[in-house]
């Protein structure tokens, strides 16, 4: 059961992080999505030591702060204090995470996370030490899923709109800040609750690659957000395998393979694009 | 032991290559900071992974020759790959950025772990690449470490004027006929070498931060390039220095997150406590202009006192004063004592007179308010009955000299939109 | 100078100061508008012709002075009044099509939490009519000419059904057949008493479009109907350089970051 299992929630992260993603490539904030993802660590670490367990209501909450809290402060610094937004991600980011590392070695006897886990997550292990028959990480997913789903069917008018013209968004009286902070929000909460799972390198391709390759193939934007998941689904599948396969961390697998399908698709558009205007010359 | 003590004893290959490492990152970050490219840097770090694990698997060894060469080719194909997907494709910039990032860096992961499974006892020691690992760095790998910054310290002073240029205005550096494809490519290149020895010390992962940072940290203290490298280069050595050795002092500490932590902790103190960008600064402007305000309020408002009963050498009150103008009391009783203090007002008993340097300085305050409201109805055509507010605001800013070209461009006026006489000086 | 001032208002701008990094972009602006008028701005470039508009939808902070449409703060009169941000502030890559920006015209009527009904899409494609833009309902928005992308910003605007509207240079990079339809549109919409506000660059066309101007050069110049105010010495006032002693006490409340207010 087990490699089913590791597809199945490898599945449901490509989908949460794919959903969130379009929005953040469409926002053209896929960078602080990155930001974020590495910028929960020592929210995760500190409320680990903390409660001295792996008490996950506490873990999602603090990482959640953590995650909003980089937004607004890079959000501070860019707009108090006039650091050029590309420098104020990358100093905050660097620096939470530098934190978050220390604190892990630092503790490292009292909690069972290690920089490795940090990076490519503990897939591998799903359900191992666990009699239940689905295992919790799964559920877990699941119901962060059905949040995020619910989000975007609920607040799709507004996220359309704040997004393609945040102008007219608020001159029609929507409150652009509160979407924003509620999309940012969600991609705390999905980075934190996959995070153990699948690490952080995973979360930034879920994030950015089937978003993007979705978004290189359709005009419309529900189409763009079936064919991420979709797309990220297809990793997730095939990664396990090229694990397998390759004896590799299952993460880095994963990731690899949603490359694959981004190059080929660019080269499908690349090449079906140039048919079609030769055929418009002539 | 004194930090000299420890510095002298401790002078060691491992601190050579750090304070050469710090010093090209510093001078390299700059341009990649002007050039609002900050984030590039963390994409060729990540995208040098897989270079660092195909150096191995083709040599067999973690000789730093090939390890180099192999960073250096992928890193240096990623910078190109983000501008190939921009120009070829409708993705922007942030996304070629995130796309080449994770996917050089889980190639880098895959290859990574699957060599570690191999068995192959050479390998231990790779994953060092991820968050560094200055404790183990050989002598050897030091020195072409040291080779390689110092060639990239060298370059950048031989072309500092071409990488200014095109940082600042590419557009003009095309129109003068400069290279252009070539000096970028030398910068690229050069910035793809500092961060291919830096991922040795500081890691794949935290790279980023010895680039952005230490440059991020110099524009809050200069608005010139030359100080801003050399305060960069400063503040990167010490934090190198300083990150290094409490790692080695903090078993467990790793030496990349180290460093990384004492450069953000800089850039924190930067951020709030620098001159004329800090947060400290700031608040400090704001307690200045706000008692500014306060003191050229209470003066003017006494000389206006004083205008209405046509002498300006009687004494009023608390009362007379609030009548005119309202004060919060609190603030009128401190500005009365301030001013008291200073000079500008003579108190005797419970009420107050100006001082000549208080009449002088009440009565300048009026004016400018005065020449300001006529300024405001003949040139931005307001009515009289809006420029009030306005002109007390700008009555606290104007400078001699623009109060030398008001009243010249205003021929001298005798009386103000409300028919009020302008004083001018004795 | 020349700046009439009307009876009931349909918009009012009182004494409005409004700054950018603490630095005035907009000086003491004060007119009001008629209803059921063809307003243009006009001004040189960096006049502050579109920050006058998004401060009046309340995009901007207001440094000082308030505006008032229909007598009310913009937030509650937001339904009856429709904004046209310019053509290049979004990124027309965006994957959705025509109909779908025309629909964002209708946020308020298809309500909370809902999709749109049928009664909407009508309403939407009768805008698109409107623009005659019919046929390209269904088309991905990158794939339409500039001027088709300014009707589809139109429509939208018709499609929100309000009684005053401000537009950003609705005929900047649009062709001609497309500044006439979009002109037409609008002089019907003022005929049937709807007050148009459309931030202008070409003074050539000035006189056939607008019943009523607003000089700008960070400061209002002139504000009354065109016959007043269109003549040479305005104009000369308007476009012959800023005032070079309003930008430099502009600077120095940047520099000391005074409050513009105390």
């Amino acid at each position: 059961m087990q490699p089913l299992y590791i597809i199945i929630l490898g599945s449901l992260i490509a989908s949460c992080c794919a959903l969130l993603g379009c929005f953040l490539l469409l926002r053209k904030m896929t960078m602080l999505g990155d930001a974020i993802a590495h910028a929960v660590l020592p929210g995760i670490v500190i409320s680990y030591i903390v409660s001295g367990e792996r008490d996950h209501t506490a873990m999602l909450i603090g990482a959640t702060v953590a995650g909003l809290l980089t937004t607004f402060s890079i959000e501070f610094l860019s707009k108090k204090i006039k650091l050029q937004q590309d420098a104020a991600t990358g100093v905050m980011f660097t620096g939470f995470f530098a934190i978050g590392v220390i604190l892990i070695s630092l503790f490292a006897n009292k909690i069972d996370l290690d920089q490795d886990c940090v990076l490519y997550g503990e897939i591998g292990y799903l359900g191992l030490y666990n009699d239940a028959f689905i295992p919790i990480e799964i559920w877990r997913m699941l119901i962060i899923l059905g949040l995020i789903i619910t989000f975007i069917v609920l607040g799709y008018r507004q996220l359309l709109m704040t997004t393609f013209d945040l102008a007219f968004a608020s001159s029609v009286g929507i409150m652009g800040a509160l979407w924003q902070y509620l999309l940012m929000g969600f991609v705390s909460l999905t980075t934190v609750a996959s995070f153990e799972s699948v690490g952080s390198i995973l979360v930034v391709s879920f994030l950015i690659i089937p978003p993007a390759a979705a978004y290189l193939i359709t005009h419309s934007l529900q189409r763009m957000l079936i064919y991420a998941c979709l797309i990220g689904i297809i990793g997730a599948i095939s990664g396990y395998y090229l694990a397998v396969f390759l004896d590799s961390a299952i993460a880095a697998a994963m990731s690899v393979a949603c490359g694959v399908e981004l190059i080929l698709i660019f080269i499908y558009v690349k090449l079906w694009k140039e048919r079609v205007l030769s055929k418009a010359v002539y | 032991m004194t930090y000299i003590d420890f510095l002298l004893q401790n002078i060691h290959h491992v601190y050579i290559g750090i304070i050469l490492i710090c010093t090209a990152s510093a001078i390299v970050g700059c341009f990649t900071f002007l050039r609002k490219r900050a984030l590039l840097g963390d994409t060729i770090a990540h995208a040098s992974l897989p270079g660092v694990c195909i150096g191995f698997i083709i040599s067999g060894t973690k000789h730093p020759v090939y390890i180099t060469l192999g960073a250096f080719s992928t890193g240096l194909l990623s910078a190109y790959l983000v501008d190939y997907i921009v120009n070829k494709s409708k993705l922007k910039s942030d996304v070629a950025l995130g796309i080449v990032l994770s996917i050089g860096f889980s190639v880098g992961i895959l290859l990574l772990t699957s060599i570690q499974h191999s068995n192959n006892a050479a390998q231990s020691g790779l994953d060092g690449f991820i968050f560094g690992k200055v404790a183990s760095l050989l002598q050897s790998d030091v020195m072409i470490m040291a080779g390689i910054a110092i060639a990239v310290i060298v370059i950048t002073i031989l072309f500092m004027k071409e990488f200014v240029l095109i940082s600042f205005d590419p557009s003009f550096a095309k129109s003068i006929g400069l290279p252009y494809e070539k000096i970028e490519f030398l910068l690229t290149a050069i910035t793809v070498l500092t961060i291919v020895i830096g991922i040795q010390t500081i890691g794949v992962v935290l790279m980023a931060a010895l680039l952005i940072t230490p440059s991020a940290i110099a524009r809050f203290w200069t608005d010139r390039l030359s100080k801003m490298i050399f305060i960069a280069i400063v503040a990167s050595i010490f934090c190198g220095i300083m990150g290094a050795y409490l790692s080695s002092q903090i078993p467990n500490l790793p030496t990349g997150p180290s460093i990384v932590m004492f450069l953000s902790i800089v850039a924190l103190l930067s951020f709030v406590f620098s001159p004329n960008k800090g947060i400290v600064y700031k608040y400090l402007l704001k307690a200045k202009n706000n008692q500014k305000i306060l003191e050229e309020n209470i003066l003017k408002t006494i000389y206006q006192l004083g205008e209405a009963n046509k002498r300006f050498d009687a004494y009023f009150t608390k009362k007379d004063i609030l009548e005119k103008k309202i004060f919060q009391n609190f603030q009128l009783n401190k500005g009365l004592k301030q001013l008291k203090n200073k000079g500008y007002l003579i108190q005797s008993d419970e009420s107050w007179k100006l001082s000549k340097e208080g009449k002088i300085k009440g009565q300048r305050i009026t004016r400018l308010h005065r020449l300001w409201e006529i300024y405001l109805t003949q040139f931005l055509h307001l009515s009289p009955d809006h420029v009030h507010d306005d002109a007390e605001t700008i009555e606290h800013l104007i400078t001699p000299e623009i109060e030398d070209k008001l009243t010249e461009l205003l021929g001298y006026p005798k009386v103000d939109p409300h028919q009020m006489e302008i004083p001018y000086k004795d | 100078m020349i700046q009439q001032h009307t009876e009931a208002p349909i918009l009012e701008v009182h004494d409005l100061t409004v700054s950018y990094n603490k630095k005035p972009v907009l000086w003491g602006i004060d007119f009001t508008i008629p209803k059921g008028v063809m307003v243009g701005i006009i001004g040189p470039n960096g006049a502050g012709k579109s920050t006058l508009i998004k401060t009046i939808m309340g995009l901007i902070p207001i440094s000082s002075g308030f505006v008032k449409i229909f007598e009310e703060a913009i937030d509650k009169v937001r339904l009856r009044v429709s904004y046209v941000p310019q053509r290049e502030s979004v990124d027309w890559d965006f994957p959705t099509n025509a109909i779908d920006i025309v629909l964002m015209g209708r946020y308020h009527k298809i309500g909370l939490f809902k999709s749109p009904r049928k009664a909407d899409i009508d309403a939407a494609m009768e805008a698109l009519e409107q623009v005659k833009m019919t046929e390209f309902a269904q088309r991905q928005i990158s794939q339409l000419s500039g001027g088709q992308q300014q009707r589809v910003f139109l429509a939208r605007a018709i499609a929100q059904d309000a009684d005053i509207y401000f537009m950003d240079e609705p005929f900047a990079g649009v062709d001609a057949a497309t500044e006439q339809t979009i002109i037409e549109l609008l002089q019907k919409m003022v005929q049937k008493g709807k007050t148009v506000i459309v931030v202008h660059h070409d003074l050539q066309s000035v006189k056939k479009y607008f019943d009523w101007l607003l000089l700008l050069n960070m400061h209002l110049v002139a504000s009354g109907p065109t016959k007043n105010v269109f003549t040479d010495e305005l104009l000369q006032k308007t476009y012959g350089g800023k005032l070079s002693l309003l930008s430099k006490v502009g600077d120095l409340l940047k520099q000391h970051e005074f409050p513009h207010r105390e």
